[in-house]
């Protein structure tokens, strides 16, 4: 077997590279997600990057390609087209620490997050869960509710991710 | 108290000597002051559902890059100051396949070490003929190739005196979301190794060498430019399955 390449930071640099117009947008007409991310003292951290990735409502994960579209005279991302599923959203935390993405609901019930931050020297896997799911009776007791989503008026939810301390998100190891 | 590149060494070794040695960082390296605040504390929840959605993950294609991406010496009116380099390589998973056609992404610092983003504000010329941001698609045997500049290293403020080595920055995907990979490319023999606790949270000296790039001289350019050679091989695991057309 390979030995696989170390991760390390994504540094504090990304924001010139990596987000991209209608990174936050996988699909319009579905619902909202959004949410702080929060470091150990409580204080939301400016310098994160989420990507997502999900089923497509009828629970395919086969995705499709581009969600960074381009414009082949300019070179520029005119974005998804909207008519194929991507699956992937990429969203960088704003000056506050927040983040806002628009998906549609997956079939399966959860979408998937990876977290990367200045800071943070290998990234996080978590899980958004928008209605309860057997999965989250295997947590350890009182974490569950770390994963799932707080609805706050029909098709608005809420989903903060805290790195540490008092409430720390639940994130998940798949390398095993 | 101002801390020292000395307070710094004493840290890295004295984690050294009592952490496992890991493969990937330790997420909690003091050294690397960010961290303190931004690693978990609980033990990571293992998933073994043969279902999970991670097994999968984004799909990428020709819509998605322009063949201009993989050059980063051509995106402005002008040439970039610097040693131009060619850096190429193959993505393959834990078993040694290839990765086709996924996306790979690479940002980095211009020769004088200074990045186009308000918050690097070291005193270092910007280049208006660069930016330092790439893209490109494996191919059928996972390689990618880039040209550009050779970055420069630059101070940051971790403590006094406090440089990173010259590196790359790369985002890669596989064939599933578990192998997800954000990491940095340095360059062979480098004097800042040492001194960089970025690259000594990965506690295994043989994990830190599959970070660095090798000078390849088959792959310098007569006249041109110089070549270095990096493999890229992804952890995680993906689905066995395989759907129709994937």
């Amino acid at each position: 077997m390979n030995r696989p390449t170390p991760s390390q930071t994504v540094g504090p640099f990304y924001g010139y590279a990596l987000p991209f117009p209608g990174g936050e947008e996988i699909a319009t007409g579905g619902i909202t997600v959004h949410g702080h991310v929060y470091d150990g003292a409580g204080d939301p951290i400016p310098d994160a990057l989420l990507e997502f990735w999900q089923a497509d409502p009828s629970g395919s994960l086969k995705g499709a390609p581009g969600s960074l579209r381009r414009d082949p005279v300019t070179g520029r991302v005119v974005g998804r087209h909207g008519v194929d599923f991507t699956g992937f959203g990429r969203v960088p935390t704003d000056a506050d620490g927040h983040w806002t993405l628009r998906t549609l609901v997956p079939g399966n019930g959860y979408i998937s997050v990876c977290v990367f931050a200045r800071g943070l020297l290998h990234h996080l896997f978590t899980r958004i869960y928008l209605r309860h799911d057997p999965f989250l009776d295997t947590l350890p007791a009182g974490r569950a509710r770390t994963l799932l989503a707080a609805e706050e008026r029909p098709g608005l939810y809420r989903f903060d991710i805290r790195l540490q301390g008092e409430g720390e998100t639940v994130f998940l190891d798949f390398t095993s | 108290m101002t801390l020292t590149q000395a307070d710094i060494d004493r840290e890295i070794a004295e984690l050294h000597a009592v952490a496992p040695k890991s493969g990937h960082p330790l997420r909690d390296f003091a050294p690397y002051r960010s961290s303190v605040l931004r690693h978990p504390k609980q033990p990571l929840v293992p998933v073994k559902d043969p279902e999970a959605a991670e097994l999968t993950g984004p799909v990428f294609g020709v819509t998605d890059v322009t063949p201009l991406d993989a050059d980063l010496t051509r995106r402005h009116v002008g040439e970039p100051l610097g040693e131009r380099i060619t850096v190429e390589g193959r993505i393959l998973d834990r078993d040694g396949r290839p990765v086709r056609g996924q996306l790979v992404e690479i940002w980095q610092a211009n020769a004088s070490g200074r990045y186009p983003h308000q918050r690097d504000d070291h005193p270092a010329p910007l280049d208006p003929n660069f930016t330092g941001v790439g893209r490109c698609l494996t191919d059928e045997e996972g390689r990618y190739k880039f040209t550009t500049i050779k970055p420069g290293p630059y101070p940051w403020r971790n403590h006094r005196n406090a440089w990173r080595p010259a590196h790359i920055h790369f985002s890669v995907f596989g064939t599933a979301f578990t192998q997800r990979l954000v990491t940095q490319m340095y360059f062979p023999g480098d004097p800042l190794f040492p001194y960089d606790p970025v690259l000594q949270s990965v506690t295994d000296p043989a994990a830190r060498d599959r970070l660095v790039a090798a000078y390849d001289h088959d792959l310098s350019v007569p006249e041109w430019s110089l070549g270095y050679r990096w493999d890229i091989v992804l952890d995680g695991p993906a689905a066995t399955w395989m759907e129709e057309g994937r």
